[in-house]
């Protein structure tokens, strides 16, 4: 009895959690009539790519694509991903592999800045853009990012490099080994299942991020996704078979990286709560 | 190994001491200078930036470039906002927002956790999951699909309520038709529906945390107290609270730092920043930065504000990590 209520409940959380997911897709498959029929269907009647095939073929803004918009999208998430994980991968070795003495400060700088409210940076940031005269260009936003993951980035590295024992670098240092082939030949391929996963947390941020993409980009054939959606519904009556089409398009990379690491985002920002 | 690291080691040590230390003693520095120069130049110096704003009247984008003055206009901005009506308005939504939100991510959070940890293997993996999905979904996308939810003539939640016998909806509501009724006109449903996405985008994160807090903690205390008969009320506050207080604490210090600053699903969700009834800080200062005409040093100034507000529950966050680095 005790058992069928908590499965019960189980089945309820699960519903809840899921469902918009769901929905998202089902709706993105159904033909336009299904979609606005007065009764809601669960499942798609008569599945169809239409929704698919109009946002991928058709131009979402005159003259411009879906494609073009993921490209652009893909283009800022990779940049940031590399530039800052190759930054934080430095300053956690830094942190991890040495003692010296303003290291407590850096790592209690790196919780702080953390909680900076991003959103209150977008009006410095948009001077320093104009000033650069960045405006308008995608390096505008692979820089804004790079500085929104890499605290996070190094904050999450430091617990893999620390994870690498010391005594392989030193067995290498006897070897003759230098200092860069160490880190080359060592440490940096024991690092990189962190590397990755740190990536892709780097990623999700440049690829999510909405607010400064639509105040840095001008040019419709620069947006990103993400701005692209937010003009693409809603301009008219919005048609939400394309609609969900294209939120499905750019969930789905998000969902599958995001499942390959969630384990280390708990261990991450509850750092240290939750002992052994 | 342990003979092979150890004898030349102090070998080289013996051989050049000085200049070993020297080494070690520049490198951490110039491993971390580039995280500094992009940390310093990309928060710390608009962190300071804005705060330098907000003391100038800016409103035109050639004032940002430079080509114009910058007149200085001292705390001017603060008190036209701290005199204006509006702005309680706002601090009271962005406030009762937070809390609401906090409060109900927390509760829903905790007890989802609680269930996952009672489940079975299979049932617990599969709640797990589609939970993740949840917490997997951008904001942006998660919002648009609970903005379909309750589209005004095809949404879901339109339809459940045109499916409710007329008589009971007439006597409820004082309406049977729902076909193209407004879910996002009044501000208290609008806020009702933005807690509903904030919710179920938050309390995923909440629940996986709570549930690795509970495997470890060991689970005799639990038996034991259920064996005396103790009922899971007072099993929860006797017992799994006080063992997970250092885990709540940061969660909670998170949730309201999160929830205060909500930004993407409110913009999506009222459709850009025409709907001032329901303005919260973060989208205010936007609003009056970038709406035209732009106002860059107003905004600076309310976002000065939201930023002294975060920076408080910031100061319980960070002492509250640092005494767990120190216990463990």
């Amino acid at each position: 009895m005790k058992k069928i209520a908590l499965n019960g409940a189980g089945l309820l959380v699960a519903l809840f959690a899921a469902f918009p997911v769901y929905w998202m897709i089902s709706t993105s498959l159904k033909p336009s009539r299904e979609i606005f029929s007065s009764t809601p269907q669960p499942v798609p009647a008569h599945p169809t790519l239409e929704h698919y095939r109009e946002i991928l073929t058709g131009n979402l803004i005159p003259g411009v694509s879906f494609l073009d918009f993921f490209v652009n999208s893909a283009i800022v998430a990779v940049s940031t991903v590399v530039l800052s994980g190759l930054v934080a991968l430095l300053a956690a070795t830094a942190v991890a592999r040495f003692r010296f003495t303003l290291r407590t400060s850096f790592l209690i700088m790196l919780l702080v800045v953390q909680m900076i409210p991003l959103e209150a940076l977008v009006i410095p940031l948009f001077l320093m853009i104009q000033r650069l005269g960045l405006y308008n260009t995608l390096p505008s936003l692979i820089l804004t990012y790079l500085g929104f993951s890499l605290p996070f980035a190094v904050w999450m590295l430091r617990g893999f490099v620390a994870a690498v024992p010391k005594e392989l670098e030193e067995a290498a240092a006897i070897d003759g080994a230098s200092r860069a082939q160490t880190f080359r030949r060592v440490l940096f391929p024991l690092v990189a299942p962190g590397l990755v996963a740190t990536s892709i947390f780097s990623f999700i941020t440049a690829w999510n991020e909405l607010i400064f993409a639509l105040t840095f980009i001008n040019d419709q054939g620069r947006y990103t996704l993400p701005v692209a959606m937010t003009f693409f519904f809603g301009r008219d009556d919005t048609n939400w078979g394309p609609v969900m089409a294209a939120s499905t398009l750019f969930t789905l990379p998000v969902i599958i990286f995001f499942l390959l690491v969630q384990r280390r985002m708990v261990s991450g920002l509850v750092a240290g709560a939750v002992k052994g | 190994m342990t003979t092979l690291t150890e004898v030349p080691e102090t070998a080289a040590a013996r051989e050049n001491p000085a200049r070993r230390r020297r080494r070690v003693d520049r490198l951490p520095y110039l491993l971390l200078l580039p995280a500094l120069v992009i940390i310093g130049v990309l928060l710390l110096w608009p962190l300071g930036q804005v705060v330098a704003m907000s003391f100038y009247r800016l409103n035109s984008v050639r004032q940002l470039r430079g080509d114009r003055e910058w007149p200085w206009v001292g705390l001017g901005n603060y008190t036209d906002i701290l005199s204006d009506p509006f702005f309680l308005t706002v601090l009271r939504n962005t406030v009762l927002f937070a809390a609401a939100n906090v409060l109900l991510t927390m509760v829903l959070g905790t007890l989802v956790g609680l269930l996952l940890n009672r489940l079975g293997r299979k049932m617990a993996t599969f709640v797990a999951s589609c939970v993740m999905l949840a917490w997997a979904t951008p904001a942006l996308t998660g919002t648009i699909v609970w903005k379909w939810i309750f589209d005004d003539t095809s949404g879901l939640v339109t339809w459940l309520f045109n499916a409710l016998p007329d008589g009971l909806s007439n006597s409820l509501f004082g309406r049977s038709d729902w076909t193209g009724y407004g879910w996002f006109n009044s501000p208290l449903l609008f806020f009702a529906i933005l807690t509903l996405v904030v919710v179920w985008h938050s309390f995923p994160f909440i629940a996986v945390s709570v549930l690795a807090g509970l495997k470890s903690v060991p689970s005799e205390l639990h038996e034991a107290a259920r064996v005396d008969g103790a009922s899971p009320w007072r099993v929860f506050w006797k017992i799994t609270f006080p063992l997970l207080r250092p885990v709540f604490g940061i969660l909670i210090v998170l949730s309201t730092i999160w929830d205060f600053k909500v930004f993407t699903q409110q913009f999506v969700l009222a459709g850009g920043t025409q709907d001032r009834p329901t303005f919260m800080l973060s989208i205010y200062s936007y609003a009056e930065a970038f709406s035209p005409p732009p106002k860059y040093g107003l905004g600076a100034a309310i976002a000065v504000i939201l930023t002294l507000i975060l920076l408080v529950v910031t100061g319980f966050y960070v002492r509250m990590v640092l005494r767990q680095e120190d216990e463990s």
